[in-house]
């Protein structure tokens, strides 16, 4: 037990001593400045980062309750490399504000709280999680305490959260009723076609699609993206989620394997309504934000597509597409956040000339738009090839066909944005903006993350070589 | 050899671009680097006569293969046979003439020669690939650049001509994909998948996975080199696009289509190829006809061309279509030709608009009296457009209508016949473009104070018009590059027929 329990835990230490020295530095009588404050964390960040990568182990604790292996460990970098990047991108809008510990303890709490749900070998574990990741998240969306629409956002999530831990709870308990079991690794071999286990598993997957907002599931996310601070938009949009999904992969890997047939057809359902509802509504959207929240529920129903391939490539793709999506999405929120803390602007129609005052924050935009729209050379083109790539080896080419138009659709609109950026004249353009350090080096990270991640091919078979298929 | 460097010395030219200070260090830079690629390419074709001289009768040569994603069976694989070492002749010319063209582009002078050299080093890349993943890669990287080009330097309604060509080739290659998805997903090496060219083609897939999807790549690639009806963005592109990128686009780009049509698609799956030719040679045909009488009603200079493109690009397909060795070497020679001569055509388009201001034939006249030269560049090559001996244009056409013919089936020989009818029409619009705009009376004082062109125009020009000759006079030495690469596709075909 003893130094298995620190090397198992290692990454959920970090992060709880993190928070216990904001709190010691919250309740202890010394003034802080903001800066030296943001500098602290962003170094506490970055080691907790580092840490990451060492002292990899396989292994079980708390009665099964909790996993880890290297290839949770390798999600987990993952969320911890996106919060990171997302806090030096806050520098600049918490650098005023009065409540910075405030707001990073809410933060790790949720990312602990993530961890414990990637590491959860038994359902009540994960609901556990996902409730210490979806409450304090609420809290984030009011971060803004002046704007109403904060407060608006946080309480369309917190109802909709709600709901959707409703919906898995009742799944969940269903699922106990009928196999006496929460047990992951042992729930596939007690769940039998009985039609209370499949009513507990479209539960399941009704609360599984709230969270990651996949159509028809996905009303609560346009709004609550505007609402929210740009930086919080981001974290929903890229670590939240990205949790989500790696938690849902596990679950239909390995505790649903046998309803795997059923899993295809209500994902391929999913995933084709959220491309194309998500992109038809995306084509409409004026606000960055909203846009970039009805484009992430289009990238939602390619990573299903990943899903349904069901094979070791499969779950690969979709890893590697999070990780993919973690640079690309950050990236282009990063932009957006300094254009909105900075000017104050949020419109398409504002980024009209930004190319003659921003070049550089224009390419970084620009690219990072590419890699969503998967474009090479860009990691975006690599991370959609090989999702649908899983997904056709299903043999399923109506569903292909129907992803592939969709990039197209979906180009458009990117394609508007660039336009708007270095074609459309304007008058009165965005000045330039005066960057401190920490955004620079946070789009920095972003940009050498979506070339490297995608030509070096070492990425993807790392991931690939431990992740799991049916 | 080291075929790589073909993508290496653009990429690093467009990086030192980026690093110049100044406009004139940007134009000498890039100049310094296309005429690097254009020395290579020589160099290439040199080193590839004296190895099929010494004996080296393998289908590609200098080949490269390293393992790209191992897991999934991707490789950077690249080699080159006669067909893809004249497609890299012609981008090299293209680009140089390109460079030079843009000599005086001063307006973001870093970003367009940068998206220039890109540009070329995704043609490369993609002419040398011999892995189904790179040459996607390498086809989807050449959009965006063009893209960029026609939008930001374009004139006209440029933002909606680029949005049309980004989309329209996106979706092509989105029908690309699912095409060699399904190629992919149907090898079998022992229990693997491959995406290899070489090693695909010596499988046999079965016809009916190759019915279906052959039309996904056929039509996808037919996209990038206009098929009909899916040619819309060429007259739009073309003719909002800056000079060089027009160039650019219809000296290179649409060739991708039509090497990718012949390379992949017929290639790949021989006996789908024979199931669809009827309707190949029926949209062919169709291109062709069309092109050519709505070439007729234009009255801008560049959309002459580009309508003239769409007609030409047919007899790419239509070569492709007919399915015999010699209509197909007649394919790949009227890409050669028609990449150079329509970019020579864009070329002198683009110095007399430069001047003149105008591309509308009604406003120009009596150019030949005060710009001899450019009109002399422009007047070749309307006379390669149209078919006349000694220029590429006619050895191309004459390959493929003799090809063509050797196909004894009637309504083959009837779309033959209809196809060489068109080289009537052609010499109408040619005539008549070439008799308003450079012959007759000047109809604007103001065009009596032009001067002709400079240097690097002349250069440009120069460069093109060798190419069309050497090809024109001399065409043996092209027949002999490409001959033993289509009798693989040929016996390809042929094995494919027998089991029928």
């Amino acid at each position: 037990m003893g130094i298995d329990f620190l090397i198992l835990l290692k990454q959920e230490w970090t992060v709880s001593i993190i928070l216990f020295i904001l709190l010691f530095i919250k309740v202890g009588s010394k003034e802080w400045k903001n800066e030296s404050i943001l500098n602290l964390i962003n170094i506490l960040l970055l080691l907790n980062v580092i840490t990451g990568f060492f002292g990899y182990k396989d292994g079980i604790l708390f009665n099964e309750m909790f996993k880890t292996n290297h290839l949770i460990v390798t999600e987990k970098n993952i969320l911890s490399l996106g919060t990171y990047i997302i806090a030096l991108q806050s520098y600049p809008w918490l650098k005023n504000n009065k409540h910075i510990l405030e707001f990073y303890i809410l933060l790790l709490s949720t990312l602990l709280g993530m961890f414990f749900m990637i590491s959860a070998g038994n359902l009540l574990m994960f609901y556990l999680g996902l409730e210490l990741s979806s409450i304090p998240l609420a809290a984030l969306a009011n971060f803004d305490l002046e704007k109403r629409k904060s407060s608006e956002a946080a309480f369309k999530f917190i109802i909709s959260s709600a709901f959707s831990s409703g919906l898995l709870l009742f799944g969940i308990s269903l699922v106990y009723g009928t196999t006496g079991t929460l047990t992951l690794s042992v729930l596939s071999e007690h769940l039998f076609s009985s039609p209370l286990q499949i009513f507990a598993f479209i539960l399941l997957i009704s609360g599984f699609g709230f969270k990651i907002s996949a159509v028809p599931f996905h009303l609560w996310t346009a709004d609550v993206y505007e609402g929210s601070p740009v930086t919080v938009t981001s974290y929903f949009s890229v670590v939240s989620k990205g949790s989500v999904i790696f938690v849902f992969v596990t679950v239909l890997y390995t505790a649903f394997k046998s309803y795997a047939l059923t899993w295809y057809n209500i994902l391929f359902v999913l995933s084709v309504l959220s491309m194309i509802i998500g992109n038809l509504f995306a084509i409409r959207q004026n606000n960055m934000k909203r846009f970039l929240a009805f484009s992430s529920i289009a990238q939602i129903g390619f990573i299903l597509i990943g899903i349904t391939g069901s094979t070791q490539s499969g779950s690969a793709s979709v890893i590697y597409f999070v990780l993919i999506y973690t640079f690309s999405n950050l990236g282009a929120f990063g932009v957006v956040s300094l254009v909105s803390e900075l000017s104050g602007r949020e419109n398409m129609e504002d980024y009209k000339g930004f190319y003659k005052t921003n070049p550089m924050l224009s390419w970084v935009l620009a690219i990072s738009l590419f890699s969503l729209a998967g474009i090479p050379p860009t990691a975006g083109f690599f991370g959609k090839f090989f999702l649908l790539m899983a997904g056709a080896s299903q043999g399923n080419y109506l569903l292909i066909t129907i992803a592939a138009l969709n990039m197209v659709v979906s180009l458009y609109y990117y394609l508007k944005v660039v336009k708007a950026i270095f074609m459309d004249p304007n008058e009165n353009p965005i000045k330039k903006l005066m960057i401190s350090p920490s955004p620079k080096l946070a789009l920095f990270i972003c940009v050498s993350g979506i070339f490297l991640t995608g030509l070096i091919s070492y990425v993807y078979e790392y991931i690939f070589s431990m992740s799991i298929g049916i | 050899m080291n075929l790589s460097l073909l993508i290496i010395l653009p990429l690093i030219t467009a990086i030192a671009v980026l690093l110049c200070k100044g406009f004139k260090q940007v134009r000498t830079v890039s100049l310094i680097g296309t005429s690097a690629q254009f020395i290579f390419s020589f160099v290439l074709l040199f080193a590839y006569w004296k190895e099929r001289a010494a004996g080296n009768s393998s289908q590609f040569l200098f080949e490269l293969n390293y393992t790209w994603f191992e897991p999934l069976k991707i490789h950077y694989h690249v080699g080159i046979d006669g067909i893809s070492l004249s497609m890299i002749l012609l981008t090299a010319f293209v680009v140089i003439a390109g460079v030079l063209v843009s000599w005086t582009q001063e307006v973001l002078n870093k970003e367009f020669f940068f998206l220039l050299l890109f540009l070329s080093a995704g043609a490369y890349g993609y002419f040398i690939s011999l892995d189904l993943f790179t040459l996607f890669f390498f086809l989807e990287l050449a959009v965006i650049p063009k893209f960029m080009l026609i939008g930001i330097w374009g004139s006209g309604k440029k933002e909606y001509s680029a949005m049309k060509l980004a989309l329209m080739l996106m979706a092509g290659s989105a029908l690309v994909f699912v095409g060699l998805l399904g190629l992919y997903f149907n090898t079998n090496m022992n229990g693997a998948h491959s995406f290899d060219l070489l090693e695909i083609s010596k499988m046999h897939i079965d016809t009916s996975i190759q019915n279906v999807f052959f039309p996904f790549a056929f039509i996808g690639f037919g996209i990038f080199s206009a098929l009909f009806p899916f040619h819309t963005w060429v007259p739009d592109g073309h003719s909002s696009a800056p000079t060089a990128a027009s160039m650019f686009l219809a000296g290179i780009s649409m060739k991708l289509g039509g090497y990718g049509c012949l390379r992949v698609a017929t290639y790949l799956m021989p006996d789908a190829a024979h199931h669809y030719s009827p309707i190949i040679i029926l949209l062919s045909t169709m291109a062709i006809i069309y092109g050519a009488f709505v070439t007729m009603m234009q009255k801008d200079l560049k959309y002459i061309n580009a309508y003239s493109s769409v007609s030409h690009c047919g007899f790419v397909l239509l070569g492709i279509g007919m399915l015999t060795q010699t209509s197909i070497n007649g394919a790949v020679m009227q890409m050669v030709s028609h990449g150079l001569m329509t970019a020579l055509f864009f070329a002198a388009i683009g110095m007399i608009y430069s001047r003149t201001h105008t591309r509308l034939t009604k406003q120009l006249g009596g150019l030949l009296k005060v710009l001899p030269f450019i009109s002399t560049v422009f007047v070749i090559a309307g006379l390669c457009s149209l078919g006349l001996p000694g220029f590429s244009g006619f050895v191309a056409e004459v390959t493929v209508f003799m090809g063509s013919w050797e196909n004894p089936d009637l309504w083959y020989r009837l779309a033959t016949i209809l196809a060489c009818a068109s080289i009537v029409v052609t010499a109408v619009y040619i005539l008549r473009a070439a008799g308003t705009a450079i012959m007759g009376p000047i109809t604007n004082n103001h065009y009596n104070h032009l001067t002709d062109a400079t240097w690097n125009e002349r250069l440009a020009a120069g460069i093109l018009v060798t190419g069309i000759v050497a090809i024109g006079i001399a065409p043996f030495w092209l027949y002999h590059l490409i001959n033993p690469g289509t009798e693989y596709i040929i016996q390809h075909l042929g094995k494919a027929l027998a089991l029928k």
